[in-house]
């Protein structure tokens, strides 16, 4: 799970700064697109690179749900009676909502991968499907109420999921201790903030004209 | 203090269970929760009804045999074991629940009384400094740094008492078997034997069906010892140094 | 060739001079009998620091091949017996192991917090295997024996070596080498500890041992099983009847040997630092198959306990004596003086230990510090709820040190106060009271630890060979390691390799009968049916033995606890509620069975005061003191371990003379 995550979490970095282009205009962002397809050329064919990045993170999300359906089927077959008590806690809980939203969380996640490639990338559900156009495609996208809706929601969870999965990665690997813990623990939360906040950047920019 | 209690009662280890409700009346504040359940059990007996069994011994703490879900908490709404915890934490009237400890490796005996043997064989799996006895050096023979000893005392003040299991939403025993893994890795008694130690007991531990650990902590925030959640951290770096 | 001395009770001299209660008609539960005297064979002559040496070598070797085939028992998982399991096994012994607890891990022995004492002269401040044979010697006001002392300081220094090679993860100076500190009142530093969880790190590193043999297959462990009889056939230890306490079976188990590691017999006093279900039956039903009781009377009383909270209190909790360092005890000066502490002016207050003993103050030893809280609280000074208290008042000590320094030294214990009284030490003193701690006598051994019946072996606090009348501070874990890791050991191999392994038949008819017994005893009672609870019992007959029999006893209160005894046991059997049945989990009929073996204990550890009509150690009679008020011995008179035989009616004495050829007996002095 961890080392998955890590590679989806290394990707949405790229992702999100390349995203940002979108604010120097279409030209920019379609050039950066199409320089994408041009990676590792000529050693690489036309649009290889993005092809093995493509199977390079479907397999990581592959990895990634599987061992999280695994896992959960193994942590819910740890504790088949569970307890009764149904009143509140009064002290001491100290999972936060990040930790006890990352099943569902991340279902929310692989729900809205899905969306987003049917949207953005094979444009089936896109309103504009002008293929080569990303710029016009995402404003064209960001214009219905909807689909910046699931846009918002996902990039909501994505940062909670972040929070809680970039620290427990760290630790599942090894690299906590006592020293490090704080220093992990900002840089969890800074990484869902700036992803978070830079991903939603984009729709609300759109939505509310900044980018039109 | 006068309190309702609704108390898991199961006569054996495969028969059916339920919450059974209980009226305690006059109950000290200065009563531990053992004592008050100790109430309730002399005035069972004396009805002529089956006194409600949970495991307990030297109730100050540091055996490690009380434990139960109280309210949803492992050992209760204060960090230290069932026997530690006094009625003075309860309010007159309140409800209390009192579960025992849930998990697929620590299957119920009778009412709270569960049986955590697991906890044995993942010790039995690794937990150990080969040492047979007569064939020690001199004590000082390898001096340990200050730091390392007290790292290692931390951890090895874990009791057993099993509230990590209980309190994980995913039954993990990560927090006990990374406990020991730390106490004896970090000593340089420790060291021959590292590697493997770290491999049989994670192995014991998934053997055992204990969930998996997603680093949710509220093992560590249920420990009555205060054993860390960099434990956990330690577990895994040792886990995989040790390869598979 | 049996080695155990000849114990004819036909040749008895129902001396009157000797009997307290010839005299005394009706007061015939008071009754015994004098037997010949028994003395210790095993130990070799020659000077005592060779004796150890001479007996490990002269005992006999059994063969590793054949080590397999002898199949030894373990009863407790505590420091002896939990070191003796796993070194038995490490050299090829099967062994069978038992404990109560759910695991081994939890016997008692994790409770100790102070430490362990080793003549490791670590810090080079004259420490030497003499002084500390000679400390203890003197520390159990010369009531042990010589031998086994020397052998027990000869040992502590590898007991270090071992536990530090297990990873027992004790304190370190910044260099990297073992910390010690002075403790109980002896003028060296000695002691090794590990914060206050000595016991419990100990206690783990042998539990680790012995779960690593239990993993090997070479220990074959019986947990939440308790042992409820000893069998004894053609007059050897050949194995014990358990009851499995979570199914109820009752079976018998086979062996070569038996070697009790049971603990104590504390919790005959139903208020005591032990642990709860501590319990003196498997001594008790030893000693009723033929091993011979030493010293009963002999209980050590700890002074500084948490004070009872009220009559609901199930067990009391041990606060380590380094409080007394730097705490000064005190009392109001006129009886039924209720005001809170502060409201108390300095000199309405009285620091009784440091008035009475102006030289020692609040560090006189632990029975005159409990003894004097006694006097105190009798005369109606006492704080507290029921006046059963006195101060422990740091208040001097954060004014001297500075609260920082006070909260560096005894920061958990004020912590550990705190949770239990909800008191906070910084600002109120502490209540403290004595409180039962150690049963320093048991079942009687020879040099080789084993009992009157061959083959029978006593190790840990349930022999009575070590600490004389009183035990000094650090020296139970001391004791229980040694025992169990290098003393049994070897002296059980030199049993093994002499007697003959025949096994026993299943149906021989000693297992039948006793497993009729116990079954039968288990039987009858779940059938009284009465109204009242084992708890009930058990708290009237530790409030008793308390009055008559605790901190200080006289011949008319002993005389009354052994008349009343009979009556309470009588009621116990016509009056006794158990609800459920045998084949289950039924933690009410393991404490009733407990209760009849208590009963049975109460009355012969009375009947050893009685006869014991000189103080010594934990032993204080009030007729025998010096002018200033002291315990005083009558080594002329009481030079010697007394070791009672079961008789089923009045019980024989038989003494073993003690004699002192390395330590001359002193009187101790302490004003």
């Amino acid at each position: 799970m961890a080392v998955s995550g890590l590679v989806m979490l290394g990707y949405l970095v790229l992702h999100m700064i390349g995203n940002l282009k979108i604010f120097f205009g279409a030209s920019e962002l379609n050039g950066y697109a199409a320089w994408l397809r041009t990676i590792g050329q000529p050693f690489l064919g036309h649009a290889w690179f993005l092809w093995i990045a493509r199977v390079a993170l479907v397999a990581a999300v592959v990895v990634h749900g599987v061992a999280a359906y695994q896992l959960s089927r193994r942590d819910l077959a740890a504790r088949p009676t569970g307890y009764q008590h149904s009143g509140a806690r009064r002290t001491r809980a100290r999972q936060s909502y990040a930790t006890r939203t990352m099943r569902w969380g991340g279902v929310i996640l692989a729900l809205f991968i899905v969306w987003h490639i049917l949207d953005l990338t094979t444009l089936t559900v896109n309103p504009v499907a002008d293929p080569g156009h990303p710029y016009q495609n995402i404003v064209g996208a960001f214009r219905t109420w909807y689909d910046g809706g699931i846009y918002c929601v996902a990039m909501l969870a994505l940062g909670l999921h972040v929070r809680h999965g970039f620290w427990s990665a760290a630790q599942t690997l090894g690299a906590n201790s006592p020293g490090r813990d704080r220093a992990l623990k900002l840089t969890a939360n800074l990484l869902a903030l700036v992803l978070t906040a830079g991903f939603l950047s984009v729709p609300i920019a759109v939505m509310t004209g900044i980018v039109r | 203090m006068n309190l309702t209690l609704r108390i898991w009662r199961q006569s054996g280890p495969d028969a059916p269970g339920e919450l059974t409700t209980y009226q305690v009346s006059g109950i000290s504040p200065e009563m531990s929760f053992l004592e008050m359940l100790d109430t309730l059990n002399e005035e069972l007996i004396l009805r002529g009804e089956v006194p409600v069994a949970f495991d307990h011994d030297c109730r100050e703490g540091i055996c490690g045999a009380c434990g139960m879900v109280i309210n949803g908490q492992a050992h209760g709404p204060e960090r230290t074991t069932t026997c530690q915890l006094h009625m003075r934490h309860f309010q007159d009237g309140e409800v209390i629940d009192v579960e025992p400890w849930r998990s697929a490796a620590f299957p119920v005996v009778k009412d709270l009384v569960v049986d955590r043997s697991a906890f044995d064989r993942i010790i039995g799996s690794g937990g150990y400094i080969t040492a047979p006895t007569g064939s020690a050096p001199d004590a000082h023979a390898t001096p340990v740094p200050k730091e390392a000893a007290d790292l290692a005392f931390e951890h090895a003040e874990c009791i057993g008492c099993g509230a990590c299991v209980a309190a994980c939403p995913n039954g993990s025993a990560m927090l006990f078997t990374a406990a020991k893994v730390v106490h004896l890795n970090v000593l340089p008694q420790g060291a021959p034997e590292r590697r493997g130690r770290v491999r049989a007991m994670v192995g014991a531990m998934d053997a055992e069906g204990f969930g998996g650990c997603t680093n949710t902590g509220e093992c560590a925030s249920a420990c009555p010892k205060g054993i860390g959640l960099n434990a956990i951290g330690t577990l895994n770096r040792e886990f995989l140094r040790g390869g598979r | 060739m049996t080695s155990n001395p000849t114990t004819d009770s036909s040749t008895t001299d129902s001396s009157t001079a000797d009997n307290p209660a010839a005299d005394n008609p009706t007061a015939a539960c008071a009754d015994y009998t004098v037997g010949e005297p028994i003395a210790d064979a095993k130990a070799p002559a020659g000077p005592i620091a060779e004796r150890w040496d001479r007996r490990r070598f002269e005992a006999k070797l059994v063969n590793p091949a054949n080590r397999r085939q002898k199949t030894v028992i373990v009863v407790g998982t505590g420091l002896a017996g939990g070191a003796a399991g796993a070194t038995l096994a490490e050299q090829g012994y099967h062994v069978v192991q038992f404990c109560f607890q759910d695991s081994p891990r939890r016997a008692h022995s994790i409770a100790a917090q102070g430490g362990i004492n080793a003549a490791k002269n670590y810090r080079n401040d004259g420490d030497s295997i003499r002084r500390l044979f000679y400390d203890t010697v003197k520390g159990g006001d010369f009531r042990a024996r010589e031998s086994n002392v020397h052998r027990l300081a000869q040992v502590s220094v590898e007991i270090i070596d071992q536990c530090v090679a297990q990873g027992v993860p004790f304190a370190r100076e910044y260099g990297g080498l073992l910390d010690t500190r002075s403790f109980g009142g002896v003028q060296v530093s000695r002691t090794f500890y590990a914060r206050g969880q000595t016991g419990q790190q100990l206690l783990l590193g042998a539990y680790q041992s012995l779960s690593r043999q239990i993993a090997a297959g070479s220990v074959e462990m019986h947990a939440r099983t308790e042992m409820l009889d000893l069998l004894v056939v053609d007059g050897r230890a050949r194995g014990i009847v358990a009851r499995d306490l979570v199914t109820g079976e009752v079976s018998a188990y086979l062996a070569d040997a038996v070697v009790l590691a049971t603990g104590g017999y504390g919790n005959v006093f139903h208020l005591s630092t032990n642990a709860k279900n501590s319990n003196a039956t498997a001594i008790w039903r030893a000693h009723r198959r033929g091993a011979y009781f030493a010293n009963p009377c002999f209980t050590q009383i700890h002074p500084t306990c948490i004070p009872r909270s009220g009559d609901h209190q199930s067990k009391l909790t041990l606060m380590s004596e380094s409080l007394r360092n730097d705490g000064r005890i005190w009392v109001p000066r006129t009886a039924g003086d209720t005001r809170s502490p502060e409201l108390i002016p300095e000199h309405e207050r009285d620091y009784y230990l440091e008035r009475i003993y102006p030289a020692f103050g609040n560090l006189v030893p632990r029975d005159i510090a409990s003894r004097a809280a006694k006097n105190v609280c009798d005369e109606g000074r006492g704080v507290g709820p029921g006046g059963q208290g006195v101060y422990l008042d740091f208040a001097d000590a954060i004014a001297r040190l500075g609260r920082a320094a006070v909260e560096a030294k005894y920061g958990n214990l004020f912590e550990m106060y705190q949770r239990i009284t909800a008191e906070d030490p910084y600002q109120v003193p502490m209540r403290i009271y004595p409180a039962i701690h150690y049963t320093m006598g048991g079942l009687w051994v020879d040099y080789d630890l084993q009992t009157t019946v061959p083959g029978l072996f006593a190790i840990g606090e349930a022999n009575f060979s070590d600490h004389g009348a009183n035990r000094l501070g650090a020296s139970a874990l001391m004791q229980g390691l040694a025992d169990g890791y290098f003393v049994l050991p070897a002296t059980l191999a030199d049993y093994l390799a002499q007697v003959p392994s025949a096994p026993v038949p299943g149906d021989h008819p000693e297992l039948t009968t006793v497993l009729a017994e116990v079954s039968d005893r288990l039987k009858r009672l779940l059938a009284v049916d009465g109204d009242r609870t084992p708890e009930s019992f058990h708290r009237e007959l530790g409030e008793l033995l308390w009055d008559e029999c605790g901190m200080a006893r006289d011949e008319a209160g002993l005389r009354r606890a052994l008349a009343r005894i009979p009556e309470l046991r009588e009621e116990f059997w016509r009056r006794l509620a158990v609800p459920g049945g045998g084949e289950e989990l039924n933690q009410t009929l393991e404490k009733a069975n407990r209760l009849v073996d208590y009963f049975e204990l109460a009355e012969l550890m009375c009947l050893d005061a009685l006869h014991r009509t000189e103080s010594c150690g934990g032993h204080f009679r009030t007729e025998s003191q010096t002018p200033g008020g002291e315990a005083a011995r009558k080594d002329e008179e009481f030079g010697y371990v007394a070791a009672w035989e079961f008789t089923g009616g009045a019980p024989v004495l038989h003494r073993e003379e003690l004699t002192f050829t390395e330590v001359h007996p002193t009187q101790r002095s302490y004003a």
